[in-house]
């Protein structure tokens, strides 16, 4: 039981050939793109979905901020289709690795950061001392404010990493102590299958809302430098 | 008669499956375009037909999406036959 629970993060290949890439690449395939004004009802909904979310996200930026639009969109659609994807049965999940969402996070939150030091540099080294604050603390609260700015892109990866594995190891484990008690005690598998519908549907709530999170920090980090 | 015998025969390369003999099957697998640019076509021509079949409709349904997401459950399923075979539920493995 203990190497089958975490069987299902192991990265996938096939005969020596990285099997994770096609993985990855499949939540593009549920995408499709279309030049027409009235197209079919996938790409209306799919249409209709990111207009409200941009609309929502994009409002608080300035002109300079919108131009990352693109970016924050098309961040937010892949890691919500992709944590979707891995509540279907048997499915793997790339953002349980935490070498992807690092890769997410750092170039967004270092891109943030730099366009703010290079166009607003006052600004930007002045986000490093909170106003008001005692001369004696003011050492001390400049190494904190920097420690706080460089984990920044750590805690965006760890976050999305911990919630969605911590999410599908506790759906396995439910799920096997639900097996496991239906020969002992029926009442008792029935109540751990009622826990297990719950957590379900509390996975697809956490699937959407890390994702809206990922990137909300990430647009808030740009709005801060730009 | 002999003219129309002769217009008739098309050559076996270009014939679609559902008109190949049963004994032509291996010669006609074999003749076809097995270069990166052919399988990339098979692979955008099968993935336009069932596109355009099921989902490019006016009144598409749920189900143009959910048998793409049923073959995906599938073939992870196939993927991860090998570990999951050990929890089947028998007295030696």
């Amino acid at each position: 039981m203990n190497e089958n629970l975490f069987a299902s993060f192991i990265t996938p290949m096939m005969f020596g050939l990285p099997l994770v890439t096609l993985i990855v690449l499949f939540p593009s395939l549920l995408f499709p793109t279309s030049n027409r004004l009235i197209n079919n009802r996938l790409i209306s909904l799919q249409q209709w979905m990111l207009q409200l979310v941009s609309k929502q996200m994009m409002s608080i930026h300035n002109t300079k901020g919108q131009t990352w639009a693109l970016m924050l969109m098309s961040l937010i659609l892949f890691i919500g289709s992709t944590n979707l994807l891995g509540l279907l049965p048997h499915s793997f999940t790339p953002t349980t690795q935490l070498s992807m969402n690092l890769g997410m996070a750092i170039p967004l939150w270092a891109g943030a950061v730099i366009t703010g030091f290079r166009n607003k540099t006052k600004a930007s080294l002045a986000h490093f001392l909170p106003q008001g604050t005692p001369t004696p603390l003011i050492p001390m609260l400049v190494i904190i404010e920097t420690i706080s700015l460089f984990i920044q892109p750590v805690a965006l990866a760890v976050r999305l990493t911990a919630n969605i594995t911590a999410g599908h190891l506790l759906i396995h484990l439910i799920g096997g102590a639900t097996l496991a008690l239906m020969s002992i005690n029926t009442t008792t598998a029935l109540i751990t299958f009622i826990i297990l519908i719950l957590l379900t549907v509390l996975e697809f709530a956490v699937a959407m809302i890390q994702a809206y999170v990922f990137t909300l920090l990430v647009s808030l980090y740009l709005h801060d430098n730009t | 008669s002999q003219d129309s015998k002769m217009a008739s025969v098309v050559p076996l390369k270009e014939k679609k499956l559902l008109e190949v003999k049963l004994g032509e099957l291996p010669s006609w697998i074999l003749m076809r375009d097995f270069t990166p640019s052919g399988i990339a076509g098979a692979f955008q021509r099968g993935y336009y037909r069932y596109y355009n079949k099921y989902v490019n409709v006016k009144k598409g349904s749920i189900a143009g999406l959910s048998m793409v997401l049923a073959a995906y459950v599938f073939l992870n399923y196939c993927r991860s036959y090998k570990e999951l075979k050990h929890e089947r539920l028998r007295k030696y493995h």
